[in-house]
């Protein structure tokens, strides 16, 4: 059985209701246990008027659910999930701004940006501006590689993440709209796996 | 504040909505009057289902004065992001009954889930029907009455004796409507290591949030507890129980006794709330704030029946005693209600004497006065050497002070006087208020000392 109290990287997915203040009353729950969001992503989900958001955090399994358990709580979270880099496929974005001069001259920054696969998506005759998409590591590397070379910005966007396991939310929310639920939702989900889950 | 001044620091500006945030169930800002009737169905709704929660609505000054055509008041009663009542899960059902009926020596603890719950009939017949012994935490007291025999006294910090010391022994632990507050279970890794726990919460974060529970029942404990009992045998368990009666013969003996009839000149907190309890017959409502008198109340007044006992339990908010007193008289006017409030307390919120002076609410306040802030004393004396800091208070003339409100008073200093100004307090048809002096430092015991397991729990 896997130790719960070692920490590592999850992912929490949370279907929500798009509602002014919701974002605080999520990031509350986990500044009151002082744990640092890496990364925190709002977006619309693949059903309409249900927002998602995707935070990433590094903490241990106990925790994590408890805090999980907690998001949805909320009155207006529809789901919460919680996931390991294992069981998501997760993407970031980065940005990267590198003066003209320095491409068009050295012949090695071309390259470097080939091999990492950047695309240019601006060019201008005093700057260039790149982008990378790719898991954390890769991004870095880019702009280690990119720092000896006059890189002026750099931005990483959050994590956004797709769960391999889910069948996505449309069936569920049809539940969630019922007045007396489906099986699939009142199912307590912790409560199915709490061998697995659990040990203190 | 005008909708359209938010967020420019305007005059009185403050974020109630996000200052309440983490205090509230559910909060919303209204800044159109068109919102005002839905968005107060949903409030009322979110408010008493499920597990019950303070709402806030925060309605700005143009949605205040604006007029709309009113629509009707529509209640509430689905939201599709909120699941108030879990359907319940049969197979936790069985795995519990299942362990109930083999154990040899289940306790059951109870909180104010039963009360919220309206389970009370529920719960006692559960209880009865297996003869298992039940403790309470002070936020479950009163939801069964003191003089069932299955009643065997309070949890935690200043519970009872046997409760505390065979929670480390039972075998199975049954948990109702309560969520393992650590001033319930102290040591963590030592509480209840070798009991198999059941867990009833209609809050599915509050299972195996504290202690790790063998079956989660997540549910409304009203229907919960009849499917349990309609599960489990019939039992005797009276040699179970005798054990309990065992520590409880200790406890008064060292603890109790000496406290309710104590034969030193100064009085006892515990003297009092034995006499006015005597008086009421256990009718009267028992509000306390938070310390010294709150761990005496819930220790010794014995309730016949259910929502008599109001404090503030887990949040431990000094000041709660007397507008909650109020509160509670409106809630319940046809009951006595009796505030019992420590001088530091009372002097938190003791501008709700307004209050009282304004609406004519009829509530009995006795200040059980020691001089000092006396828990915060009590563990100043007990870790710290008598090294007391900042917990020897003075106080007002109390007496002058609620007649300044109208209100009729008085204060009692010798044992003599005791019975008969309760008396004279409790035959007064308006609110009046009795201080009573009592020793300074005294000490609440038993107590499970911070850090330490239930079972180490000291008589002195």
């Amino acid at each position: 059985m896997q130790h719960n109290n070692e920490k590592q990287e999850y992912t929490i997915t949370v279907y929500t209701e798009n509602q002014v203040g919701l974002l605080n009353r999520i990031a509350i729950i986990f500044s009151r246990r002082k744990i640092n969001i890496e990364s925190l992503n709002t977006s619309p989900s693949e059903v309409q008027g249900i927002h998602r958001f995707t935070i990433v955090v590094t903490e241990s399994r106990d925790v994590v659910l408890k805090v999980v358990r907690q998001i949805e709580k909320q009155v207006e979270v529809l789901k919460a999930y919680f996931n390991t880099n294992d069981e998501i496929v997760w993407q970031e974005l980065a940005l990267y701004k590198v003066l003209s001069d320095e491409i068009t001259e050295k012949v090695k920054v071309e390259r470097l940006l080939r091999e990492f696969g950047a695309r240019a998506v601006a060019i201008r005759k005093d700057f260039i501006v790149f982008e990378t998409t790719g898991h954390r590591e890769e991004t870095n590397k880019l702009m280690e590689a990119l720092a000896p070379f006059g890189l002026v910005e750099f931005v990483r966007s959050a994590r956004v993440a797709i769960i391999k396991e889910s069948a996505g939310f449309h069936e569920k929310l049809k539940d969630f709209e019922k007045r007396e639920p489906g099986e699939e939702l009142i199912e307590n989900e912790y409560l199915g796996n709490r061998g697995a889950v659990f040990t203190m | 504040m005008f909708a359209h001044l938010l967020g420019t620091d305007a005059f009185q500006e403050t974020d109630v909505i996000n200052i309440t945030m983490p205090v509230t169930k559910w909060n919303y800002q209204i800044t159109d009057a068109e919102e005002i009737p839905a968005v107060l169905a949903k409030a009322f709704y979110l408010a008493r289902s499920g597990r019950p929660g303070p709402v806030l609505i925060d309605i700005t000054k143009n949605a205040q004065l604006q007029k709309f055509d009113y629509p009707g008041y529509t209640p509430c009663n689905h939201i599709r992001s909120y699941r108030p009542k879990p359907v319940i899960r049969k197979e936790y059902i069985d795995e519990a009954v299942v362990l109930i009926n083999n154990a040899k020596k289940p306790l059951v603890i109870f909180g104010q889930g039963v009360i919220l719950g309206k389970a009370e009939k529920e719960f006692k017949k559960f209880i009865e029907k297996s003869g298992m012994p039940a403790a309470w935490t002070i936020l479950g007291l009163s939801a069964l009455p003191n003089d069932h025999p299955q009643n065997v006294g309070m949890l935690g910090m200043h519970g009872n004796y046997g409760p505390n010391v065979l929670t480390n022994d039972c075998d199975v632990l049954i948990a109702v409507g309560m969520r393992f507050d650590d001033r319930v279970t102290g040591r963590l890794d030592k509480y209840a290591k070798q009991a198999k726990i059941i867990h009833l919460d209609i809050d599915p974060s509050e299972i195996d949030k504290n202690v790790k529970a063998d079956v989660g029942v997540w549910g409304d404990c009203k229907e919960t507890l009849p499917l349990l009992t309609l599960g489990i045998e019939e039992k005797d368990r009276s040699e179970w129980l005798a054990v309990f009666a065992d520590y409880a013969k200790q406890e008064y003996d060292q603890c109790i006794q000496p406290e309710m009839y104590p034969s030193k000149e100064e009085m006892t907190m515990a003297e009092v709330i034995r006499n006015v309890n005597e008086i009421t017959e256990g009718n009267a409502i028992m509000v306390t704030d938070v310390g010294q008198h709150q761990m005496v109340t819930c220790r010794y007044a014995k309730f016949n029946q259910s929502r008599s006992n109001v404090t503030s339990g887990g949040l431990g908010t000094m000041g709660f005693g007397l507008p909650a007193a109020i509160g509670a008289k409106f809630g319940a006017q046809d009951r006595e209600v009796i505030a019992v409030i420590g001088d530091g307390g009372f002097q938190m919120t003791l501008q709700e004497l307004g209050t009282i002076m304004q609406t004519g609410v009829a509530v009995k306040i006795i200040i059980l006065n020691n001089q000092f802030l006396g828990m915060v004393r009590q563990w100043q004396e007990l870790f710290n050497d008598k090294r007391y800091s900042f917990v020897d208070i003075e106080s007002p003339n109390y007496v002058m002070l609620a007649k300044s409100y109208g209100i009729e008073a008085a204060k009692v200093e010798h044992r003599k006087d005791l019975v008969g100004a309760v008396k004279t307090m409790l035959a007064h048809k308006e609110s009046y208020l009795l201080e009573v002096m009592v020793g300074k430092e005294n000490n609440v015991f038993p107590m499970v000392p911070q850090g330490c397991s239930v079972s180490e729990i000291r008589l002195k």
